[in-house]
């Protein structure tokens, strides 16, 4: 054991900082919010254990619970496939071999740096708004628009359309993706004179599929956990009509508006749940869809 | 099967010109090689054959028709390339079928074609395994039995062995070289190797520089080559190349080569008195020839059926021979190498090839 520490001591060093934040600042409260979320706890007095019962109140009787989980679900449903058809679509236009690809990578890319900003939700607020951008556009070729932010029909697609704008990262990864794909292959498909669609979809899509699959993982999660825009467009509340209640907003509002940071945490762990659980089933599907060329037999 | 035709050919990328007026006729049911050094332009011909390149200027027709608008598929050949690219997430059989699939070609056509391309190829056995799973040899195969399902007019290879290991090249070439007797269907095929080039070809095309340096038989290149460059480049182990003098003596034209005997030959057509003499290793004999000079032995290699002797000659010189193999040499010994006239090949200061009549020249 002493030799074992002896020999390994430079590299605990070094990881001694990453090894102090972990341990303090993630885990700790990472094992804190379990066991709160067993407990009543208001952030004044001290937490109370209460068993199962933030759980039980959850599934049984606190319908803005279903209500949050109906919204991200459906968010997630549409947002996900928008964004990553997207993302496909542009890197597939980027991928054209123009010299000034570097330029339009960046261009492209800048939306994602700014959509997770305070500033861009307010603007796209702005933009949906009865008397926004959107509509007077609309106006322009005799089409009267519908009040997209505050009609709680058309309030969530808002969203969607600002995810759908926020393609850069998931754009990149494709783009490397389809720069990985050898050309030949493509020129041994063309003398054989096979269509551009089904070359889409015979060769583009499965050698991309790793790439799909990580984005697909990657942006699920991220939708999931969508929070700033959706809670700057609704207020902090969720309005219209709860249709923009996403889990993280009631989650946040639960415990700093109302601070049932007890109730909170179980909210917390009910989504990690949630989020593990479609990580495995992706993790699981993707035997019968994703191919590696180095795979092991 | 078709036989191709190239008119002023031309391909260039802005201002940069890799092939220059080309023109080049290929015969119905010949197997063509390209051959030539790396950035010579013979990929890119090839390509612009394919229909994968655009053609800058010329024309390119393929049984008779102009087919430089036409896109690849429409022009009725199949091409093996150096990668394979083969499809890695089908099985050999899909990748066989893919092809034949974009045309209006019945499924019970599809499974013949693709049973009897496995026959020929022997790849019977492979059919269900995934690229991976396969040696170079056997992805190689596939390839090429990809390309035979279509039952084109003409084949492209596009450095098809590259990837491979010695032994196994070997190997594929007389493969390649038998599906070329049995199907005889015209091919064109690229290489830098030029030992690929004369093993296979019907005729050889050496390209440097975008330009056809000469077009002939593999006979016709090794003992007729036309200038320096395909002298050097057709042949292994290398030609021996010597700067030579002449000078006019009664009648006929005396040869001065440093570290050599001068040696008389019948009067050169040109008024150039700065040659390069060329002699093949497999020419250049220990012992014994027309003109004979001394050496020394500076390394000897084995290989068994003969031994590669590097020589020195008194000028600084290093000559290649090739031996029968059954004498030992040491490295240091001195030696006498010889040459008979009738072997030599003449180039003028341009490097072009003079012809000369061997039987009237002698040694003095």
């Amino acid at each position: 054991m002493r030799r074992f520490f002896a020999r390994n001591a430079p590299a605990y060093v070094f990881l001694l900082p990453w090894l102090i934040g972990f341990f303090l600042l993630a885990l700790g409260p990472i094992l804190a919010s379990l066991y709160l979320s067993f407990t009543r706890y208001d952030m004044v007095s001290a937490p109370r254990w209460i068993g199962w019962g933030n759980y039980e109140y959850m599934f049984t009787r606190d319908r803005r619970f279903w209500k949050a989980l109906e919204v991200t679900f459906s968010y997630v449903a549409l947002a996900v496939p928008a964004r990553l058809i997207m993302a496909l679509g542009v890197a597939m236009l980027l991928d054209k071999g123009l010299r000034t690809i570097g330029v339009y990578r960046a261009i492209f890319y800048l939306p994602s740096l700014l959509g997770a900003s305070i500033a861009i939700a307010i603007l796209w607020r702005q933009l949906f708004a009865a008397d926004g951008v959107v509509n007077q556009v609309l106006a322009m070729v005799g089409i009267q628009g519908a009040s997209w932010i505050t009609d709680p029909d058309t309030s969530l697609y808002t969203l969607v359309v600002l995810a759908m704008w926020q393609f850069g990262s998931p754009m990149l990864i494709f783009l490397a993706g389809l720069r990985g794909i050898p050309r030949d292959l493509y020129e041994a498909a063309e003398i054989d004179g096979t269509p551009r669609w089904r070359q889409f979809t015979r060769i583009t899509l499965p050698l991309l599929a790793p790439v799909i699959f990580f984005n697909l993982v990657l942006q699920t999660i991220e939708s999931f956990k969508t929070f700033s825009s959706a809670f700057i467009i609704s207020n902090g509340t969720g309005a219209p009509a709860d249709s923009l209640l996403f889990y993280t907003v009631y989650l946040f509002n639960e415990a700093f508006k109302f601070f049932r940071m007890g109730y909170a945490s179980a909210l917390a762990w009910f989504l990690l749940v949630i989020i593990a659980a479609f990580t495995a089933i992706a993790f699981f599907t993707s035997k019968y869809w994703v191919h590696y060329e180095n795979e092991r037999d | 099967m078709a036989g191709l035709t190239l008119r002023n050919v031309g391909k260039r990328y802005g201002a940069l010109s890799i092939i220059q007026g080309l023109n080049l006729d290929i015969h119905d049911g010949e197997f063509l090689v390209l051959v030539g050094p790396s950035g010579c332009g013979k990929s890119t011909l090839l390509r612009m054959i394919a229909g994968l390149e655009d053609i800058s200027e010329g024309t390119i027709s393929i049984g008779g028709k102009v087919v430089n608008d036409l896109p690849a598929s429409k022009r009725e050949l199949s091409m093996v390339f150096q990668s394979y690219a083969l499809y890695p997430h089908m099985s050999v059989r899909k990748n066989l079928a893919f092809g034949l699939q974009n045309f209006k070609v019945s499924r019970t056509e599809v499974e013949s074609r693709v049973a009897e391309a496995a026959r020929i190829l022997q790849i019977e056995q492979l059919m269900d395994r995934k690229p991976r799973q396969l040696s170079g040899g056997q992805k190689q195969r596939v390839a090429i039995g990809r390309a035979i399902v279509r039952e084109p007019q003409l084949f492209l290879f596009d450095e098809p062995l590259s990837n491979l290991d010695a032994e196994l090249r070997v190997q594929m070439r007389a493969e390649l070289a038998s599906l070329y007797a049995r199907l005889g269907t015209t091919m064109i095929y690229v290489t830098h190797d030029q030992v690929e080039a004369m093993t296979m070809a019907s005729r050889i095309v050496v390209l440097r520089g975008g330009k056809i340096e000469q077009l002939g038989t593999p006979q016709e290149l090794y003992t007729r080559p036309q200038n320096l460059f395909v002298a050097g480049f057709i042949g292994s182990p290398k030609i021996n190349m010597l700067k030579a003098r002449t000078t006019r003596d009664a009648g006929k034209t005396v040869v001065s080569v440093e570290g050599m005997p001068d040696f008389a030959i019948p009067e050169l057509p040109a008024e150039d008195q700065a040659l390069t003499l060329c002699v093949r290793p497999s020419s250049l004999r220990v012992g014994n020839g027309d003109v004979t000079g001394q050496g020394t032995i500076r390394l000897v290699e084995y290989l068994g059926s003969e031994t590669l002797l590097h020589i020195t000659l008194p000028s600084g010189q290093v000559l290649l021979a090739c031996d029968n193999g059954r004498k030992p040499y040491r490295i240091g010994d001195p030696v006498t190498i010889g040459f008979d006239l009738s072997d030599l090949h003449y180039f003028d200061s341009r490097g072009q090839r003079i012809e000369i009549i061997q039987n009237e020249s002698q040694a003095q």
